[in-house]
């Protein structure tokens, strides 16, 4: 162990000494997400570095506390790209992109954090090193721990190390865009990824106008890219003469208008989720992502009513930005004052004891903060 | 105490569904891996999963172990059964449930062929990606249980990265729901933990696919090569250029010879090595790759280049290394395949050093490797009626492995542990790791009694073995007893 690793792991073993919890922190870029965090800071961002990169192999390892920034510019360099294209949102680690698991607009095409995550290294609630996966892409030696720990909060441990596959950067990337209206749009972004296009995201935004906007991003070689964009129609986005990231960005980062609203729901839902009547409508749709799996509902709503609904429809909810007055209970008038506690759907019974049960595996001592999931 | 346990056993199955005769008990004895034999107490053909889990309640009550088995193709010796302990076949759950294809999802039964997914969607202009050599045979819930690859990996992802949701018998008897038809789900990523658990954590009653849509074209390319090391400069080159191709194979002399012998397939008698490059996507897309990937194999030096015009010629460029095992079946009365992967960089490396141990151990061993993902397949050809042969050729096979780990890699790239690589875990993973294993495996299992001694192995074992990992010169529990 290096001495960043041993004087970690000296502070974990006070903490459990001390009952003390901690709170592992990063560039600290997405501290509104989850729940609220309560353990005194273990910061990783000394244990910052590149560990290993090739360009022929396909893989990233760096350790966990490296700035996102400092290892997409090195990819870029290399005309790499991470696939899930995970948000920022300010100064994101290595390490908080694994652990808050959060990818952006390509994910339904390119896939997933925890899908690009082939190995991790992790100090769990003992102070122990432990290494898990690898630095290959293809390995199924022992259960996929690595995966386990994408989108785990840092309720299992802190993510000392992280090997991710990379991708080629497409060689051109232009963006169509449509006027549509929200059911709409969601229909014929599902029709059209049942056909072998080379679409990397789609969105439908509310807008200002009266339907709203549908946006198509296809990538790959320019003579596929442009054959697509006939097939599709709908007019260029954007600056024509290059290859224009404003709006993907913007949508990732969560810089567009539509994101403003507060508090801001994120619902994970199927793709083509449509509601029977429309009682049973998702409310206040701002933004809708990932071909329609991913809906993002602005403005003052119902905790109880929106995770029902969400469950309902197959999904689950995340009040992902709260309003000034924090998460309310419904009660059939909205805000009431008194809070929820948490602010991801709720587990079903079997699937809370089951996620109970990991977490003390690697964490047995309740040392880690595990109120932020 | 058995005999009243197959009686409770008979109130829940149909007569057919129960095997109890020695007879009827032998074509289950072994799956794939078949070096390795044992007759189960008994066999148990449930066709719904309320019978799965009222059998489980039963091995439960009477703490019998319980070994699923899908289709029994699987090369690790995943579902040999054990000594005592009831084979839980799930080949008879073998409907499509539903297909989606707006969606692109299908719903299925564990025992549905992994190609009949693929057949079952064709109309909709549909596929499943992942696709291991034994696709017409294997079964989608063991493709899970095993996390399986194929030859489209590098694009298209293993079994876990085309999977959206399972519902999964534990032990215990509850029934959970794992994932969903969503992206994401909350709570830790049990759909990870389960895919490639080794039918040590639950059984599989329900799985829904990922479907993608069919690529508008696929063609293929065979380049030969001089050398072993040329190919492996020309596999990172095409990785280079910015390609990524569907599959990205390689074959060497010996299998190049064999394979060519038994399905006539075209392949370059003269060659040291060949690849095999399929590009697939919108049309312009492939005919881009194949002008770059033609110039880099080219520039690599490949003394032969040939591109598939239409179907039939891609197929007879792709039937020469399907057939590569069978193949080996002609050459030699048995063959052991390995499956470490290693980042492509070793490859030289890692040959060389197979050529060694093949030298030194007086076995020949070919080699058919995934290129483009690093994972190798060397197949050791050896005789199980000369006394000793198979223990040589395990022996061998634990020094490849370590070759392997030595290079960077892993022991296993997509045929799981099971019972063959057992040993090898001692060496890839330290006594901490293999506690977690355990641990988890407890969360799901409590009593073990779900396919026990499969794919983790106990410390006593790895003790035993006198490979005992020791960092910074402490054992983690110094204060527990090691023999």
């Amino acid at each position: 162990m290096n001495d960043w690793l041993e004087q970690a792991s000296d502070r974990i073993k006070q903490a459990v000494a001390d009952k003390q919890t901690l709170t592992i922190r990063g560039g600290n870029s997405k501290h509104f997400y989850g729940n609220a965090a309560s353990g005194s800071v273990l910061s990783t961002l000394a244990n910052s570095g590149i560990v290993d990169y090739k360009p022929r192999e396909l893989t990233i390892t760096a350790l966990a506390g490296t700035p996102l920034s400092e290892i997409e510019s090195l990819l870029a360099q290399n005309n790499q790209i991470l696939p899930f294209e995970p948000p920022h949102f300010g100064t994101a680690t290595w390490g908080g992109c694994v652990a808050s698991g959060l990818s952006g607009p390509s994910r339904p095409y390119r896939g997933a954090v925890r899908d690009a995550v082939l190995g991790v290294s992790l100090l769990d609630g003992r102070g122990q090193h432990l290494h898990f996966g690898g630095r290959v892409i293809k390995n199924v030696a022992g259960y996929d721990v690595s995966r386990l720990m994408a989108g785990s909060m840092g309720t299992l441990g802190v993510l000392t190390e992280i090997t991710c596959k990379v991708l080629p950067r497409p060689e051109c990337e232009r963006t169509v865009v449509l006027d549509s209206d929200r059911n709409i749009a969601i229909h014929t972004m599902n029709m059209l990824a049942t056909k072998p296009l080379p679409i990397s995201a789609t969105a439908w935004r509310r807008g200002e106008g009266v339907l709203g906007q549908m946006l198509i991003r296809l990538s790959g070689t320019e003579s596929a890219v442009v054959a697509a964009m006939k097939q599709i129609g709908g007019t260029r986005f954007g600056d024509t003469t290059s290859n224009d990231t404003t709006f993907w960005d913007d949508l990732k980062e969560h810089r567009l208008a539509e994101f403003a609203a507060r508090p801001l729901w994120r619902v994970s839902v199927p793709a083509t989720t449509q509601a029977r009547s429309a009682a049973l409508e998702f409310p206040n749709v701002v933004m809708v992502e990932w071909g329609g799996a991913l809906r993002w509902l602005g403005g003052d709503l119902p905790a109880d009513y929106i995770f029902c609904l969400a469950a309902h429809m197959g999904g689950h909810a995340t009040l992902f930005y709260q309003g000034d007055n924090g998460l309310h209970e419904a009660n059939g008038e909205g805000i009431t004052g008194q809070e929820v506690v948490n602010v991801f759907s709720p587990l079903t019974l079997p699937m809370a004891e089951m996620n109970q049960r990991i977490r003390q595996i690697f964490d047995p001592h309740g040392v880690f903060d595990a109120n932020r999931l | 105490m058995s005999a009243e346990f197959i009686g409770f056993l008979r109130r829940v199955l149909a007569p057919d569904a129960l095997l109890t005769e020695p007879e009827q008990l032998a074509p289950y004895e072994c799956d794939a891996l078949s070096a390795y034999r044992q007759l189960p107490l008994a066999v148990a053909l449930p066709s719904t999963a309320e019978q799965i889990a009222e059998v489980m309640q039963l091995c439960k009550a009477f703490q019998i172990a319980v070994v699923a088995r899908g289709h029994g193709t699987g090369l690790s010796g995943g579902a040999l059964p054990l000594k005592g302990a009831l084979l839980l076949s799930l080949a008879r759950l073998n409907k499509i449930l539903s297909i989606d294809p707006l969606a692109r999802t299908a719903t299925v039964q564990p025992g549905v062929r992994n190609l009949a997914i693929s057949e079952a969607v064709a109309g909709h202009g549909l596929y499943y990606a992942p696709d291991p050599s034994s696709q017409i045979a294997c079964s989608i819930g063991g493709n899970v249980a095993e996390n399986s690859g194929g030859i489209h990996c590098l694009k298209y992802g293993l079994t876990v990265h085309n999977i959206l949701a399972l519902r999964v018998i534990t032990m215990d008897g509850d029934i959970l729901a794992i994932g969903s038809h969503a992206l994401d789900a909350p709570g830790y990523d049990l759909l990870a933990l389960m895919t490639g658990s080794e039918g040590m954590l639950g059984v599989i009653v329900e799985v829904t696919v990922r479907l993608l849509p069919k690529p508008e074209r696929a063609q293929v390319m065979l380049a030969a090569f001089d050398s072993v090391e040329q190919a492996g400069i020309a596999v990172g080159e095409i990785i280079a250029a910015g390609i990524i191709p569907a599959g990205l194979e390689m074959m060497d002399k010996l299998a190049i010879h064999a394979a060519e012998q038994y399905v006539h397939a075209g392949y370059p008698m003269h060659a040291a090595a060949i690849l095999l490059v399929e590009i697939d996507g919108v049309n312009e897309e492939v005919s881009h790759g194949i002008r770059v990937v033609h110039d880099v194999v080219k520039a690599c030096g490949a003394t032969e280049i040939h591109t598939a015009t239409d179907s039939e010629q891609r197929a007879r460029l792709w039937a020469g290394r399907k057939a590569a095992f069978p193949a080996m079946g002609r050459i030699s009365p048995d063959y052991y395949c390995m499956d470490g992967t290693i980042p492509r960089k070793q490859l030289p490396t890692v040959l060389q050093r197979i050529a060694e141990l093949s030298a030194e151990y007086g076995l020949r061993v070919a080699n058919v490797f995934h290129a483009g993902d690093g994972n190798l397949h060397p197949l050791i050809l050896y005789d199980a009626n000369v006394p000793d042969e198979l223990h040589k050729t395990e022996q061998l096979g634990g020094k490849i492995l370590q070759a392997c780990i030595d290079a960077g890699g892993t022991i296993t790239g997509e045929h799981g542990v099971g019972i063959e690589k057992i040993d090898q875990m001692c060496a890839q993973f330290a006594t901490p790791e293999l506690e977690i294993f355990h641990a988890l495996k407890s969360a799901f299992d409590p009593q073990g009694l779900l396919n026990p001694g499969k794919a983790v192995p106990s410390l006593y074992r790895c003790a035993e073995l006198g490979a005992m990992h020791v960092h910074g010169g402490k054992l983690a529990h110094p204060e527990l007893p090691r023999f």
